[in-house]
């Protein structure tokens, strides 16, 4: 029993591993191609560049991962975020002292429409693609009714968030670490964390052993919620202003695809933050190399489009060797010795599975 | 001692009007173990799914230690001390052996989980338990079938579970997996918990269970300690009736024809040296252990994990088989052993699935021959409201009807019936060894797979018996004696005589 | 199958999953029709079809699709792509129509293929396969215009849009998307009578099955994405004849369609769901669009509207399917 399962472990490489491999392979790719055109992709502003485009992805597809774990998914995020960046700088109002509550605000609004997205999902059991594209357009037309452009005022103190740096890292780059950091000791150290792997990798069992399975589709779609609202202040102290129509600027979809190429399953289970950062930091680096080169956008496009299907189709791939069964014959050699040979049963997990 | 731990008096349980229990008595005692067995629909899963909480009893009472319970959720039954260990395992495949055996109660310090104590506890029960070589920190995915029924053991355990049912705990283990799970009810049965053990196989209830409860339609046959009570007189009160009548006689009409299929020196990473024909108006039965390879031969056949060694023919043609379509298209059909994964659509009608290989495969002729359909589903006497009736309503007996008119209207010249009395009632089984026998008189070459051993022997007219991939033995059904033939074919499969080669 | 159990199988399917959307659809049939009593004359209503035929088209695309277990969140990007290469090519030269628009077929088929293939060969989700092709086509459309599109479309090519067949009695006009949508249409409900329409839906129920009856699921779904993108395409001919050419054409209608489509009864990840219910729920979603008109309200305020509705319509549907299979329909036990 001891050698199969050393075979086992052999073949069981963390996906995250891999994820960290293909950025370094990119980073190190990108900086080859850059220098040959007589840039320095790693020059601090460079560096500086690559991780502010970081950061509002990653807001996003930090929470994004939550409900993917959880076997749902969020398109409303982009219009929660431009709404939140909207609250918060009205809120504001270009006082300083009101920066609290408009923080508050703005987090509080966020979580109102994650719970409420929750509760569409799991009560009256509406599809969360339609749910969250609903609750989208719900926003979307309070936010085109009410704000035309951009609104509000946000004091100078606030705007730090957007435009500090520590050292040549941005503070809203500290501040996604930390959220990370934090999600992943969720995750890992929670009940809740760990009850959304369950519910999203099979919801009747974790039914069966208790695990509350509406609470924690909500509680992560709140949490969802509330990142992308984290991601509407950064928005909000960029632009001095709230702003609708960011919204417009796909992170819905993009998240998702962040999400997927950082090894997380699409259908809920398995996965997790780590791979998440690795993943929004193999887009945005892309985004750098690109714009360094003046690449056309079109090409630009395409090629993100193509990387995208790429990595996640030779996921599907290892997925797959993952689950073939031990090797009993071969064709070429001698059959393996019939001693050393466990029973194959294993190869019926499969259809179980 | 013989305290008695749990009690169920007069339970009653109907669905929608069709009583499945009736007035059934069962008292289970510390430290014991005990057989519940009966055919398929015989009730005893409905019993198990009652005492795990799943379903409410109609009427009737339950005691465990003396008090009354009323389980209504399987949470509260398992925290009564009430654990069921099911065929279909509640594990979470990406998930490590400790997160699954405590999900829903994970440990935890200062609002934490406490992963390491998780693992800790987890490890220390599979050491009471006597299990090696098994890490709580392994992901259940990359467990064979025998050890996640060990994890799902582990679970029980750590609700301190003094009543574990078990469900057919060896119908998916190897030989030597099935000696394991021995070892680890006799351990429970040290510890003084109650185990509950759902078995159709014979030898394990005279090996491990001390007494056993016997069901048939839904009444309660006969209850004893196993010392006093014969193999016989057990299957017996299962059935009713003696074994060999159960099966029908080959039709007058059957002669043995031309081979259909040949298989010589057929291989691939599962299989090794298979040489195997199947004449037409023959039934060859396959025998052997679960994982010893009679699946991976069906699959083989059907292009799902081809032959990559060796060559087949069909009517004397070689066939290239890489391929589910290119089966069906050479006169072949599968009924899978998973009927609900593999066999059926379930949301869709039973007209449209009983279509479906011919939708798949000859659209062309799918009309003319979808005629045919209502015809074939009456001759099996189907009971549905109608074709337009979706298959997931249909009873397990029904439901393999419409996948037997699935493969029927193909017109197929050789037929692998992979488990095709899995889960199915008596009546349905006496109506699928019919058809059997009618297919074989009218000339198909039948592959029949089988776990159970008196069905193989009962209709097979020559057998093939799989040991570790490769064919262990060869055995002429007529030449069985009735009451030592299981053993016989036992023997072929787990290696333990050197019978080798019936002419 | 006698004409009695016909009957049975079509008040079947209106009275369950798809019934919701054709009670709406009346329901805002009528409220327009109180508020604007011209409405269901010929005149506005064949202007409606005209403005509701390509999201009708669409729907049909994204149905095989859906059905299938997948999604196609390419279309909107393919018809604005269409629209802006139609117009770069045809330049305003007449006789250039009919060659551009077998280029424009051609190429969507060749979007479909490479959707479906990448779906079922590289095994990738089709969301993100779709968002992928999506990205590329959004990227080709900037590239073409740079901002503002360039070249026209000629006369010939709006006709399909904007024209009909004139003076038919009774009607005045019968527009070509009318005809298109009903052609269309009709020759949808035949392809999922198919063997072929089987096979799809079988397939999005259980692929594994299907598999093993030996469907070969790589052709199929395939197929259903080259549908789409040929739906996709007949719906920018439309729309580019309709309302012409810009960089916005399209932008959005993936989930417009989806919506309709979802509305009409079709559960998203397959295998249940009538063609003729996504429809509806197409047409359902333009009667609305044509509501909010009607009230005057505020263009802006529309989305919100929309949102309430959808999640209302497919909520009520849902809550009644769990509740229909709480009460099971059948007389035999189900108890393996």
């Amino acid at each position: 029993m001891s050698t199969v399962l050393n075979r086992w472990r052999s073949v069981h490489l963390g996906t995250t591993t891999i994820v960290y491999a293909a950025l370094v392979g990119i980073v190190g790719l990108g900086a080859l191609v850059v220098s040959i055109e007589g840039g320095n992709l790693l020059s601090g502003a460079n560096i500086v560049d690559l991780l502010t485009r970081s950061s509002l992805l990653g807001f996003i597809a930090i929470g994004q991962t939550l409900v993917i774990l959880c076997r749902s998914l969020d398109l409303s995020v982009g219009y929660v975020m431009a709404l939140s960046s909207l609250v918060a700088a009205t809120t504001m109002a270009g006082d300083v002292s009101r920066i609290p509550i408009a923080v508050a605000a703005a987090l509080g609004v966020s979580a109102v429409i994650g719970f409420l997205n929750g509760v569409v999902i799991t009560k009256l059991k509406v599809n969360a693609f339609i749910a969250t594209l609903g609750m989208g357009l719900i926003i979307k037309g309070y936010l085109d009714t009410q704000y035309a452009g951009p609104a509000g005022d946000v004091p100078q103190a606030f705007q730090a968030f957007g435009y500090t740096r520590i050292g040549p890292i941005p503070l809203s780059t500290v501040v996604l670490f930390v959220l990370a950091a934090a999600g992943i000791w969720f995750l890992h150290r929670t009940r809740t964390g760990h009850h959304m792997y369950a519910v999203g990798g099979d919801a009747e069992v974790a039914r069966m052993s208790g695990v509350r399975t509406d609470r924690t589709v909500i509680i992560a779609h709140i949490l969802c919620a509330l990142a992308a609202g984290v991601a509407g202040l950064l928005i909000a102290s960029r632009f001095g202003t709230g702003s609708a129509l960011v919204y417009d600027d796909g992170y819905d979809l993009e998240s998702i695809a962040a999400v997927v190429l950082g090894g997380t399953y699409l259908l809920g289970g398995r996965g997790g933050i780590g791979g998440t950062i690795g993943g929004v930091l193999i887009l945005a680096t892309l985004d750098s190399v690109f714009n360094i080169l003046g690449v056309d956008p079109f090409i630009k496009d395409v090629l993100r489009g193509v990387i995208i299907i790429a990595a996640v189709a030779v996921y599907a791939r290892r997925s797959l060797v993952g689950k073939v069964s031990r090797r009993r014959f071969t064709d070429d050699a001698h059959p393996p010795d019939l001693d050393t040979v466990e029973h194959g049963s294993d190869n019926r997990q499969e259809g179980r599975a | 001692m013989n305290t008695t731990l749990l009690s169920m008096t007069g339970i009653d349980k109907s669905f929608l009007g069709v009583q499945v229990l009736d007035g059934i008595d069962l008292t289970v005692e510390a430290g014991e173990v005990h057989a519940l067995v009966g055919e398929n629909g015989a009730g005893k899963s409905t019993l198990m799914k009652i005492l795990a909480g799943v379903h409410e009893a109609d009427a009737g009472t339950i005691e465990l230690d003396g008090k009354p319970v009323a389980f209504t959720h399987p949470l509260q039954a398992q925290q009564a001390g009430v654990s069921t260990v099911f065929q279909e395992f509640n594990l979470l495949p990406d998930r490590t052996v400790a997160e699954n055996v405590y999900l829903g109660r994970e440990p935890r310090r200062r609002g934490a989980v406490d992963t390491r104590r998780m693992i800790v506890d987890t490890e220390s029960l599979l050491a009471d338990l006597g299990v090696e070589g098994l890490s709580a920190r392994r992901r259940v995915r990359s467990l064979s079938i025998a050890q996640q029924q060990i994890v799902e053991i582990v679970k029980a355990m750590s609700y301190d579970a003094r009543v574990i049912s078990m469900d057919e705990p060896t119908a998916a283990l190897a030989g030597r997996e099935v000696a394991l799970l021995y070892d680890l009810v006799e351990r429970l049965k040290q510890r003084g918990v109650a185990v509950l053990y759902v078995s159709h196989r014979l030898k394990e209830i005279f090996d491990l269970c001390d007494r056993v409860t016997v069901l048939k339609d839904g009444k309660l046959a006969a209850t004893g300690a196993t010392a006093d009570i014969t193999p016989d007189e057990l299957v017996r009160s299962m059935v009713g009736r003696p074994m060999s009548s159960f099966f029908p006689d080959k039709l007058p009409a059957t002669t043995v024809g031309d081979v259909r299929l040949a298989i010589h020196g057929g291989g691939n990473d599962q299989l090794d040296s298979i040489d195997l024909t199947v004449h037409a108006g023959e039934i060859v039965g396959l025998a052997g252990l679960q994982g010893s390879g009679r699946t991976e031969i069906a699959h083989a056949l059907f292009g799902v994990a081809p032959f990559t060694r060796g060559t087949v023919e069909v009517d004397g043609r070689p066939v290239r088989l890489r391929s589910p379509r290119q089966a069906v298209r050479n006169g072949l059909a599968l009924v899978t052993e998973d009927r609900k994964t593999e066999g059926l659509a379930l949301n869709q009608s039973i007209g449209a699935n009983a279509r479906m290989a011919l939708d798949a495969v000859r659209p062309g002729a799918s009309r003319a021959r979808a005629r045919r359909i209502p015809q074939t589903l009456s001759s099996l006497e189907l009971v549905s409201r109608g074709l337009n009736q979706e298959v997931r309503f249909l009873s397990g007996g029904n439901q393999q009807k419409v996948v037997l008119t699935k493969w029927l209207v193909t017109e197929p010249g050789v037929m692998v019936m992979d488990e095709p009395t899995r889960g199915i009632d008596v009546g349905a089984k006496h109506a699928v060894y019919t058809l059997m026998r009618e297919l074989a008189a009218a000339g198909m070459a039948i592959l029949l797979i089988s776990s159970e051993l008196t069905e193989v022997i009962g209709m097979a007219d020559r057998l093939v018996v799989m040991r570790d991939g490769r064919i262990g033995g060869r055995l002429r059904a007529g030449e069985l004696a009735p009451d030592t033939g299981e053993a016989e074919v036992m023997a072929l499969a787990t290696g333990s005589t050197a019978t080798e080669e019936a002419p | 199958m006698s004409n009695t159990s016909r009957l049975r199988a079509v008040t079947d399917r209106l009275f369950s999953g798809s019934a919701t959307v054709f009670v709406l659809l009346a329901l805002i049939v009528v409220a327009l029709t109180v508020l604007n009593p011209s409405f269901l004359s010929p005149g506005p209503l064949m202007l409606f079809v005209k403005k509701a035929a390509p999201l009708i088209l669409l729907a049909i695309g994204q149905y095989f699709v859906i059905v299938s277990g997948e999604f196609d969140l390419s279309v909107g990007s393919l018809v604005g792509a269409q629209v802006v290469i139609a117009a770069l090519l045809i330049d305003g030269v007449e006789s250039a129509t009919w060659p551009v628009m077998l280029v424009m077929f051609a190429g969507g088929a060749i979007v479909g293929v490479v959707n479906g293939l990448a779906t079922t060969i590289l095994k990738v989700p089709s969301i993100i396969t779709t968002l992928g092709t999506m990205l590329v086509l959004y990227g080709a459309i900037r590239w073409l215009t740079g901002g503002a599109p360039t070249g026209a479309l000629s006369e010939q090519f709006r006709q399909l849009g904007r024209h009909g067949i004139d003076n038919v009695p009774l009607i005045g006009q019968v527009p070509w998307a009318l005809i298109i949508v009903i052609v269309a249409g009709v020759a949808a409900v035949f392809l999922m009578r198919s063997a072929w329409g089987r096979t799809l839906i079988t397939i999005g129920d259980n692929e594994r099955a299907a598999t093993f009856a030996g469907a070969r699921v790589w052709q199929v779904k395939t197929t259903a994405f080259v549908l789409s993108s040929l739906m996709a395409t007949a719906a920018g001919i439309l729309i580019g004849g309709y309302a012409g050419v810009t960089a916005q054409v399209g932008q959005g209608l993936e989930f417009t369609a989806i919506t309709a489509v979802v509305l009409g009864g079709v559960v998203l990840g397959g295998g249940r769901g009538w063609v003729v219910a996504a429809m509806a729920g197409a047409l359902t979603v333009e009667t609305l669009f044509r509501l909010f008109n009607q009230l005057s309200l505020p263009s802006t305020i529309r989305p919100t509207a929309q949102g309430l509705i959808i999640i209302a319509a497919v909520a009520y549907a849902a809550v009644d399917r769990a509740r229909r299979q709480r009460t099971p329909r059948h007389s035999d036990v189900a108890t393996s």
